[in-house]
């Protein structure tokens, strides 16, 4: 008995040490090159520190979030490139994810015009290097543009030149009323969703639930703006002469081109390996399943909404959640078109003026593992929930 | 067994590869140049310079590189190793180029770079003259009807590089006139001129060499012009790491006796002949008197090679810049003797 044990001992401790002696060598291998950085950089006489974040920029910014100018810290111009790059990823994810369930669903269509132009448009756009379609859109799109005073006018109120899509800029009077009012609305649609859930698993009953929250999601903000002092105007963009052959648009909102080529350049690329996953979820589901949904009378769209589509999105998701990573990561090519992303931003022009490239550099890539894993975290997540749940 | 084997390998790879990083690290050295005999042994000068800016850096189609920043290098190579073509080139971005050089994969910086007090003492570099007195200006369409910079109005749109110092100085210039502007920055300067080509920015704005060097690239260069204001101080010089004072001043006497030639007329085709000259400046440029170029572990005919490799800096300033159309004009690049500011003290 104490002999087995020991040898069970003996065997943990047997595996443990090369795991042990694999973690010492890697911590030392981290120690080395530290210290030899350092010892280098006493050596050129670079110091280490981080003080850098608090020292003023001096230098603007094309396009920020949050109030920003060159008065600011580092560090806020950190921010503001952080910013930027959630910005361009969560438009970039939002409609990749779109154009890539549509174009997957086409590929799988009857109807071979459909199935065709999305095969075409998937071996195009998935086969040419990101970076030369980030270059086609922006410098395709611009050349393409009219200048300001030829500006594209969408009934007056919104225009797309060359120098950005200028749109009316909201303002509102107690804003935040109105958030929480749409909060509160979600909150209720929740409730009503779980109801109706209820309703029609004790009883059978079928709740028109689609239309009960579409309501809520009116009625409730639209009470605010009655009764509680919420309010919202607008300022539309007005054409603006500098020169006498120099035009542009004063009031409003511009959207820049750079983030309209980046984010429509990296949503069409990521789109075309979305796509794929979608069709591999969809052929991926049994033949037998779409055709006892048949079977029992339900239509193509219910089959593909309610049997198909609950059961592919367990192939799709994994693979898709790369795609997110790779849209995210892929952002950092902004630099080529001057959108200011923190690759930009940072590490460029704060590591130009400060010179502290290996802090910089460091913060970024930390920054972008970050990212990454927040976006890999919230995957799993919804992967687990929509996975098969044994009962 | 065959996963830890595995690793055991990548590890000693790995303490192999640190072991050789941790021979490369340079120290600093009084009397003995480290970078000196480096070159030596290496037998080419390794020399960044910039992706192609003409007249400064700029390489033909067959890779053949010329410019007067190029020239520094070719100075360097000339006095240290005997022959001005033993220079191996890096082209850098704007971004990378002090890295390059602080890591000891570059040993002189020759890319139309800003002296300033930041870089200067913050960095670990050294700057060690100029070699062309620049300034920061705008570039307009001709057809705008901008004139000056004083009819810069809120709302206008700027291009430049970024990772420079015109970002700064464009901030300085627009807040000092109390006008609010939308600065674009990109990473090359290819794309700032394609955009600012396409009508994306209204005013094109960095150093005014480069100005004049971009223009020749525009799709019509005969539809922009340079306003005549000047913002900002350029001196553009090049550089050398911190620590290794022999090396510095090799670079520093290097371009020194390029301009010292020129103002004592000295060139490329009469300096052999010069050896018996009346004047002991011009003995000494040519090597026929004095010991100078032991000073740095060099021989006595380190800056003949040069002055006959290289020329002086009156001729790469003619050949470069001013016969390729760039800026015609020296202005203050011109010999103090003869109105500029051009002024280097005495190689004696």
């Amino acid at each position: 008995m104490s002999l087995k044990k020991l040898n069970i001992e003996n065997k943990k401790i047997r595996n443990l040490i090369p795991q042990a002696l694999t973690v010492l060598a890697l911590l030392s291998v981290i120690i080395y090159f530290a210290t030899n950085a350092q010892i280098n950089m006493g050596n050129r006489g670079i110091s280490f520190g981080f003080g850098f974040l608090n020292q003023e920029a001096s230098f603007d910014i094309t396009f920020s979030m949050i109030e920003y100018d060159g008065s600011h810290s580092y560090g806020r111009a950190f921010l503001v490139g952080l910013l930027n790059t959630i910005l361009v990823s969560v438009i970039g994810i939002f409609f990749a994810t779109i154009l890539g369930v549509v174009v997957g669903i086409s590929r799988l269509s009857d109807n071979y015009l459909i199935a065709k132009v999305a095969e075409w448009y998937v071996e195009i756009f998935r086969n040419i290097p990101l970076i030369l379609q980030i270059f086609f859109w922006y410098f395709a799109a611009l050349r393409a543009l009219p200048l300001p005073e030829n500006g594209i006018s969408f009934y007056d109120i919104s225009f797309l030149t060359i120098k950005g899509w200028y749109v009316p800029k909201f303002i509102w009077t107690n804003f935040n009323i109105f958030l929480l009012s749409v909060i509160a609305a979600f909150i209720a649609i929740y409730f009503i969703y779980s109801y109706a859930t209820k309703q029609r698993e004790q009883f059978g009953k079928q709740i028109p639930t689609t239309i009960i929250s579409l309501v809520t999601l009116i009625l409730i903000p639209l009470i605010t703006f009655l009764f509680l002092g919420v309010s919202l105007t607008f300022e539309y963009p007005v054409l603006k002469q500098l020169s006498p052959t120099v035009f542009t648009y004063a009031g409003g909102v511009s959207i820049i081109p750079e983030l309209i080529a980046l984010a429509l350049a990296l949503s069409m690329y990521t789109a075309t390996f979305i796509a794929e996953n979608v069709r591999a979820g969809i052929l991926g589901v049994g033949k037998g399943q779409k055709e006892a949904a048949a079977s029992i009378g339900l239509n193509k769209n219910q089959i593909l909404k309610l049997v198909v589509m609950p059961q592919a999105l367990r192939i799709i998701i994994p693979p898709t959640t790369n795609q997110y990573l790779n849209l995210t990561k892929n952002s950092s090519l902004a630099a080529a078109i001057a959108y200011p992303d923190i690759v930009l931003v940072f590490a460029g022009t704060a590591l130009m003026q400060t010179g502290r490239a290996i802090e910089i550099i460091s913060i970024t890539m930390l920054t972008y593992l970050t990212l990454s894993i927040s976006i890999s975290i919230f995957m799993n997540w919804y992967n687990k929930k929509m996975a098969i749940k044994e009962k | 067994m065959i996963k830890s084997i595995k690793t055991w390998i990548l590890v000693g790879f790995a303490s192999l590869l640190l072991v050789a990083c941790g021979q490369g690290g340079g120290g600093a050295g009084s009397k003995k140049s480290k970078t000196l005999d480096n070159t030596k042994k290496a037998g080419f000068v390794k020399c960044g310079v910039s992706q192609g800016l003409p007249g400064f850096s700029n390489a033909d189609e067959a890779g053949n590189w010329s410019g007067i920043d190029v020239d520094v290098c070719r100075a360097v190579a000339a006095a240290v190793l005997g022959d001005a073509d033993k220079v191996k080139y890096t082209p850098l971005s704007a971004k990378e180029r002090f890295t390059a050089l602080t890591s000891g994969e570059i040993d002189v910086l020759a890319r139309n770079t800003t002296w300033t007090l930041s870089r200067d003492a913050d960095i670990g570099l050294t700057f060690v003259g100029v070699n062309f007195y620049d300034g920061q200006g705008f570039m307009v369409r001709k057809n705008s009807g901008i004139n000056s910079v004083n009819d810069f109005k809120n709302g206008i749109s700027a291009c430049t590089n970024t990772g420079t110092t015109t970002e700064l100085n464009m901030r300085d210039f627009f807040n000092s006139k109390n006008i609010s502007y939308e600065p674009i920055a990109f990473e090359k300067a290819d794309e700032v001129v394609a955009a600012y080509d396409a009508g994306r920015c209204d005013t094109y704005t960095t150093d005014k060499s480069g100005l004049a060097a971009q223009r020749t690239k525009m799709s019509n260069p005969d539809e922009h012009k340079v306003l005549p204001e000047t913002i900002s101080k350029e001196p553009l010089g090049p550089v050398v790491r911190q620590g290794d004072a022999v090396w510095e001043d090799i670079v520093r006497w290097s371009l020194n006796t390029m301009i010292e030639a020129e103002e004592y007329g000295v060139n490329s085709s009469n300096a052999s002949s010069l050896k018996d000259s009346e004047n002991p400046a011009i003995k000494r440029l040519v090597g026929s008197e004095g010991e100078l170029g032991a000073a740095f572990g060099l021989d006595n005919d380190w800056s003949l090679r040069i002055i006959e490799q290289v020329g002086n800096y009156g001729e790469s300033y003619k050949k470069h810049i001013a016969d390729t159309g760039i800026l015609p004009n020296r202005g203050p690049n011109q010999l103090w003797t003869k109105g500029g500011i051009l002024y280097v003290p005495p190689a004696r």
